[in-house]
């Protein structure tokens, strides 16, 4: 059996007195899709900010790729083939999609110390900014500013801009947020199309999205991981049901 | 990209620029060479402000230290007979470099309220040491006895020479920003001042980016101050002072923010203004009051920002 690409050990971090991630441990195979579903302030974001560098943790250790990242910055991780998406959208709404794309690219290939050459006419950036766009579907898109997108687009180019980054894994912050029944689905077709290709720490509310998608699922409650395992196993866990499962059933209609 | 009709009225502008000598000879007003020599100097100052300010959101409250700096490097020199126009110029871009690289690494730690406070406090530092040197004439600043001594045959103390050596440093500042604004250095800015937390997700260590904007911005300033001092063949530690830097953000807004171009018509709209309603009252800025607030309420993007056709940063 392989190593793990992401391996979190005994990971910590408090805000005051609140718990947001406590002695978690954690991992993530190549290739896998390991979900981290629940309730609302159970420290998921928290977790994924402290993965990408966005948060220092109190105390633990990431592994990513067989090095120790926990004192390196978020640019730092980006460059190792991390890339994290946003659960509140974060495209840069003044410029075109193509341009958002074009800046992740540009963000790999070089110093950005270039002061003369335009930058929106740069064929080493647009084309191949082109073509992830062309690759998610926004591809006709290219040239709107990414504020005047519909909200399943920006989601969308959200994770573009991660892909741009030539990343070996994905941590997706509810990719699905916000979006209606169909713009989820197309989400969830998505990212099964890039299933394999990516490892993905996958944080999601949906629970159709995260039981077709995700071969493990790790359920996390006040900071602490109750419960790992497959989709089957996690349906069936009756504490996971107690703390998540069953109060989610109440309010998925909402 | 800027559209026709703001494209036409840049170059129409600076073709006026270009003619108003002899337009001010023509109808015996020669006194308006020198306002609009006042008004260029001005605006590659705003204009630099505006650089860092309105495409990287950093609010320097402490700008027109630049400016006094610059008129320092003239005249100082000048005090001990370094009268070289080329050396004066060499200190000055190297010393506003480095006191913009010192400061940006120190206010740059901060953002928000914290920057603008923190910018406003160096700012005042340096114009209390310029006060503090006696030796330059302390709060009474001191005449510049020579203008700059660049070669054979320049003569500095011909008003025309002047101001087209000012129009020649505005239209090559103005271009090279808004080269600087599109390039790949200047995506990296403006996307930092768009989300600067995305921007280190994709890969952007973005603090050293935004330091080498806020040194060019000091930079440029420094040689509106260079022009300044040459100019007004005095220096003072009052060019560094905070209201200073506020006229400046002023002009911005007025201009419009984030529009590189915008602030070369705040600076025109503000000196005129200040001319024009100094002619009625001391109490000047007591009309002008009213008129910014009318301004800012209705025009966010400023005088350029009315003009129509899209802006690349004023879209949402």
């Amino acid at each position: 059996m392989s190593d793990p690409i992401l391996k979190v050990e005994q990971l910590k971090k408090s805000f005051g007195g609140v718990v947001a991630t406590d002695s978690l441990d954690f991992d993530v195979m190549p290739g896998e899709i390991h979900a981290v579903i629940g309730p609302n302030g159970a420290g998921k974001t928290t977790f994924v900010a402290q993965i990408a560098g966005m948060l220092k943790s109190d105390s633990g250790r990431i592994l990513f790729d067989g090095q120790d990242i926990g004192a390196k910055t978020a640019p730092q991780r980006s460059h190792m083939g991390l890339a994290r998406s946003f659960q509140i959208t974060s495209v840069f709404r003044e410029f075109t999609a193509l341009e958002n794309v074009a800046l992740s690219i540009q963000a790999h290939s070089g110093h950005s110390f270039k002061f003369w050459k335009r930058a929106s006419t740069d064929a080493d950036l647009t084309e191949p900014a082109q073509k992830i766009l062309d690759d998610v579907g926004l591809g006709e898109r290219a040239l709107t500013l990414a504020g005047n997108l519909a909200h399943g687009q920006q989601r969308q180019l959200e994770i573009a801009m991660a892909l741009a980054t030539g990343p070996k894994m994905l941590l997706l912050d509810e990719p699905t947020a916000g979006m209606g029944t169909e713009e989820s689905e197309q989400m969830r077709q998505f990212l099964d199309r890039l299933k394999g290709d990516y490892s993905m720490l996958l944080i999601e509310h949906d629970m159709d999205t995260v039981f077709s998608l995700a071969d493990r699922v790790t359920v996390l409650v006040y900071g602490r991981a109750i419960a790992t395992g497959t989709p089957t196993e996690i349906r069936n866990n009756d504490e996971v049901r107690a703390a998540y499962l069953g109060e989610d059933e109440v309010t998925a209609g909402a | 990209m800027l559209s026709k009709l703001k494209l036409s009225i840049l170059i129409g502008s600076f073709l006026v620029l270009a003619a108003l000598p002899f337009i001010a000879e023509a109808v015996d007003e020669p006194f308006y060479i020198d306002l609009m020599a006042r008004v260029m100097i001005f605006s590659i100052a705003a204009m630099s402000l505006d650089f860092i300010l309105g495409y990287g959101a950093m609010i320097s409250f402490g700008h027109a230290l630049y400016i006094g700096l610059g008129t320092y490097a003239v005249g100082i020199l000048a005090f001990y007979e370094v009268t070289n126009g080329w050396l004066q110029l060499l200190v000055c871009i190297v010393g506003t470099a480095f006191i913009s690289f010192i400061l940006g690494l120190i206010s740059l730690r901060t953002s928000g309220i914290y920057f603008i406070m923190i910018t406003f406090a160096l700012a005042q530092m340096f114009y209390f040491l310029g006060i503090s040197l006696e030796e330059f004439g302390g709060d009474d600043g001191l005449p510049i006895d020579e203008r700059s001594v660049f070669f054979e045959g320049l003569d500095m103390y011909d008003p025309w020479t002047m101001y087209y050596l000012i129009l020649g440093t505005l239209t090559v500042t103005t271009f090279a920003l808004w080269r600087i604004i599109n390039s790949r250095f200047g995506m990296v800015v403006r996307g930092s001042h768009s989300n600067d937390d995305r921007m280190q997700a994709i890969g952007f260590p973005t603090f050293k980016y935004r330091l080498a904007a806020f040194v060019i911005a000091g930079v440029v300033c420094g040689l509106a101050g260079f022009l300044l001092g040459n100019l007004t063949e005095f220096l003072t530690p009052e060019y560094m002072h905070w209201f200073r830097s506020g006229e400046l953000m002023i002009m911005v807004m007025v201009g419009g923010m984030g529009t590189l171009f915008g602030p070369l018509y705040g600076a025109f709209a503000y000196i005129m203004m200040e001319d024009f309603l100094s002619q009625f009252t001391e109490y000047w800025q007591f009309y002008f009051g009213p008129l910014l607030i009318l301004l800012v309420l209705f025009a966010k993007q400023g005088l350029w920002g009315m003009l129509p056709g899209k802006e690349d940063m004023s879209d949402e």
